[in-house]
């Protein structure tokens, strides 16, 4: 009996340390959220999001060109990321197994896996280096072709979900084939999708890394797609690294309205999944 | 104590249950069962599918209640021990009432020889070690009748032998604890016929030392192998009896319509 | 009929068109960053990735300092995170009570979702500050390590422990969330196998189910050194850039990627950007196969039992 009661004792010790490696994996969170609005909730103002940044020694401003900079780079990559991703995605769920199809899957691993700061510099060599100067494009390019990866997995895994049945109906209709594939599947994996999309946006919302020899950040009001402009990521990094407390005030409010912006995206994300799988229950 | 619930036999059986029910929420799937099982006995338990034969196979040694929201209620005594009382732990349980289930489930990333000591390392260093854990590991599989199609690579992994030698090993595995009971649940299902009849052997085999439960949907095997039958249906213990008994002169219609072939 | 036809003709071009994308980009990345890092590995030859010499004005490029720093932070990162980020994924998938599952997992999730700007930002405004003034000190003083080379020196605060730890943080969300599906796909049957030998139900997680999940655990953990290797922006705002070798984890480090963060915007010199790009194409190699590596193992985990 003594040995049984050694092993209980080891299994509620070893199930006990699980609770506690759950705890201390929950911690860093609530510390970052914690301290992103202890520090950054009393700087972010109406301001901030209308003002432009004001220079060192001069208390209050916003970031109002970086929002924008932000926004704008998001479109940017979407409008690549996007159609590059659900086409690739269409095309492996419909191959599943040929050769092309196998080789396309495993390299948008790769891509998935590059670290970003690489992509970075292949697009300053592409898209800086031969027009000698930083532009919002190279670092909006450089977001999308993060984003292909993500969307593509997203898109085929949610067009096998869609029943062949429905296909073989549409097809017995008369449909055509590339109608069958743009109107019934896809507009069926519709909501998956868009949660698959979201999800990346919000992934590459934050990105800094790939911005920084592209986008460059601008410390001016730039919406010119030519010239380098401002990112939120990056002017956080800018005001985090300074020597100067009331620029860390301001990257410490960047970084909540960065994080809320991420947030608010990813939690979109669920409701679209969690719409669908309301709906689908009938 | 418990009294003898069996009303055909004499002696004191080695498992019994006694009103005994179990339940997936709060759907009934077996309802107050009473039955003993012996030893140097095979009972065979046998019904449509869907009966409840498995779910009372695994309250005998509390398994069923590893499954989230599932409950028991009545008693089950192993020699005549409630084991179901406070204070009994179904760890402890479930080392005297071994198990064997549908598909085999050897370890895979265990050597045919580890995977026959797992019950015993689990007790860690009370575990045999050296010549003892040869010893065990060699009575193990010759009880089991695989000593001789494996004693050359027990270093192998037990995923490399074929699906009726991967039971045989979870037999072996499940005997090397020593159990007083063994049940076997459906242990043929996924095996070819001649696998089947193998295992069938065993079990002959085993009942020389230790009672023996088998649930199968197979009414030959029942026939073939046991040496009492009880008959569940739809969670209800319709009839028990020697084997030849209920299979040529069934007391209930319900039995004479399952064995009949008229459902199920 | 014919419409028909084309329709299906154009569809599939276009299809096939955006599913070439992705090898031409990768084909065009490898291109780009190997002939933009050739002239750089030709002058330096071997001496890149084994000299310690980072001298831009002299004209010597060795960035072994940036590898080694790139290796030990990640491997900081993967020895903190790896137990948590397991222990974490068994009581998510073994343990937890139902109601429980859902949240934690969720906090866990969000992880991942943290810029890593920001990462950085809460590294070097408090991490980095609460290591050294709370976490070396009670390292040296009350575990009395600080007489061993990996705690020695001075802690001035940016360090390679205040990089492996905030790595840690960050790659423990993809190591749970890998750990928790291969062990969500053992199947029951193992369980049911264990305890009934009479395990307990840790004998169970620890006998049947880690085992079981084992090259798919590996593999979620390799994803998460993919991960760190390639890691940027946190890493260089706590690592505190010195491109130099030391013993103890309370130095300054550098790491590929806060090198090339760093030094590319200012590299005037086409030797200097060549060899930037250099470090750029190691780190691509390495994390090429650090990341074939995972996925291989995390899909043999997925495809069934093994030997």
């Amino acid at each position: 009996m003594s040995a049984l009661r050694r092993r209980k004792a080891g299994n509620i010790v070893m199930l006990s340390l699980t609770y506690v490696a759950s705890v201390l994996a929950t911690l860093p969170l609530l510390f970052i959220l914690f301290h992103l609005l202890q520090k950054g909730a009393s700087t972010v103002s109406p301001d901030f999001f209308t003002h432009m940044p004001r220079p060192v020694g001069e208390a209050g401003g916003g970031m109002s060109n970086a929002i924008v900079g932000t926004l704008i780079l998001i479109g940017i990559a979407g409008a690549i990321g996007l159609p590059v991703g659900i086409g690739a995605g269409l095309y492996l769920a419909e191959k599943r197994t040929g050769a092309l199809a196998m080789t396309v899957r495993f390299l948008s691993d790769v891509l998935n896996g590059l670290p970003s700061i690489v992509l970075g510099i292949f697009a300053w060599q592409f898209l800086v280096r031969p027009f000698g100067n930083f532009s919002a494009l190279a670092g909006g390019i450089a977001l999308g072709a993060m984003m292909i990866p993500l969307v593509t997995r997203t898109t085929e895994e949610m067009i096998r979900l869609v029943p062949n049945s429905l296909r073989e109906a549409a097809l017995a209709l008369g449909y055509p084939r590339w109608r069958t594939s743009l109107s019934v599947i896809l507009r069926t994996a519709l909501p998956g999708i868009v949660t698959g999309a979201l999800v990346a946006i919000a992934r590459i919302a934050g990105e800094t890394a790939p911005l920084l020899f592209t986008a460059f950040g601008n410390q001016f009001w730039s919406t010119a797609l030519r010239e380098p402009i401002a990112a939120l990521p990056l002017q956080i990094f800018a005001y985090a690294i300074s020597p100067y407390d009331e620029w860390h005030a301001q990257a410490w409010a960047g970084a909540l309205v960065l994080i809320v912006i991420v947030l608010v995206i990813s939690l979109a994300a669920r409701h679209v999944t969690r719409a669908r799988f309301g709906s689908s229950t009938d | 104590m418990i009294q003898p619930v069996d009303e055909d036999a004499p002696e004191r059986p080695r498992l019994a249950t006694r009103e005994l029910s179990a339940f997936f929420g709060r759907s009934r799937v077996v309802s107050n069962v009473t039955l003993g099982f012996r030893d140097q006995e095979v009972t065979a338990i046998i019904g449509p599918s869907g009966c409840g034969k498995s779910t009372l196979l695994r309250c005998l040694n509390r398994m069923h209640e590893t499954v989230p929201g599932a409950s028991a209620t009545g008693i089950v005594t192993l020699d005549g021990t409630d084991i179901y009382a406070a204070g009994v732990d179904p760890i402890a349980v479930r080392r005297h009432v071994g198990m064997v289930f549908q598909r085999p489930t050897p370890f895979p990333t265990m050597s045919i020889r580890d995977n026959v000591t797992a019950g015993l390392k689990i007790l860690g260093r009370h575990a045999p070690r050296g010549a003892d854990a040869e010893d065990v590991v060699e009575g193990a599989l010759r009880h089991a009748a695989l000593w001789d199609e494996v004693k050359d690579r027990l270093g192998e992994s037990a995923i490399a032998l074929s699906g009726g030698q991967q039971q045989r090993l979870c037999i072996a595995r499940a005997l090397a604890i020593r159990p007083q009971v063994i049940l076997l649940d459906e242990p043929t299902a996924s095996l070819d016929p001649l696998s089947t009849q193998k295992v069938e052997e065993l079990v002959y085999q085993l009942k020389q030392d230790i009672a023996v439960v088998i649930v199968t949907h197979n009414m030959q095997q029942a026939a073939r192998v046991s040496d009492r039958t009880a008959f569940l249906l739809m969670g209800d213990l319709v009839e028990t009896a020697p084997t030849n008994t209920l299979f040529t002169a069934p007391r209930d219609p319900r039995t004479e319509a399952y064995i009949t072939g008229r459902f199920g | 009929m014919t419409g028909a036809a084309t329709g299906d003709r154009l569809y599939q071009l276009a299809v096939t068109g955006f599913a070439l994308v992705i090898p031409g980009l990768l084909a065009l990345i490898a291109i780009a960053i190997g002939v933009a890092a050739w002239p750089a590995f030709s002058t330096a030859g071997l001496s890149f990735i084994t000299s310690s010499e980072w001298n831009v004005q002299a004209g010597k490029f060795g960035a072994a300092p940036a590898i080694y720093g790139t290796l030990v932070s990640s491997f900081i990162a993967l020895a903190l995170a790896t137990p948590l980020a397991v222990g974490v994924a068994i009581f998510l998938s073994e343990i937890a009570p139902k109601w429980l599952r859902q949240p934690v997992a969720f906090l866990v999730d969000l992880l991942a979702a943290i810029p890593s700007v920001v990462y950085g930002l809460w590294g070097i405004f408090f991490l980095v500050p609460m290591l050294r003034d709370h976490v070396v000190p009670f390292l040296r003083d009350t575990l009395h390590l600080g007489g061993t080379p990996l705690f020695s020196g001075p802690a001035y605060g940016p360090s390679m422990l205040a990089a492996g730890v905030i790595l840690a943080i960050m790659a423990l969300p993809y190591i749970s969330a890998v750990t928790r599906e291969v062990l969500l796909a053992v199947p029951r049957s193992q369980r049911d196998a264990a305890l009934a030998l009479g395990a307990t139900k840790w004998e169970m997680i620890r006998d049947a189910v880690v085992p079981y999940a084992r090259s798919g655990i590996i593999g979620g953990v390799i994803l998460g050194l993919g991960r760190a290797l390639g890691e940027t922006m946190a890493v260089t705002m706590v690592i505190g850039n010195r491109p130099e070798i030391s013993a103890s984890l309370l130095a300054p480090g550098y790491t590929m990627a806060s090198l090339i963060a760093n030094e590319f915007t200012e590299a005037t010199s086409d030797l200097h950007l060549s060899a930037l790009m250099a470090v750029g194409a190691v780190l691509f190699v390495v994390t090429l196969i650090v990341n074939g590596i995972a996925r291989w193992l995390v899909w043999r985990v997925a495809s069934g039992p093994r030997a």
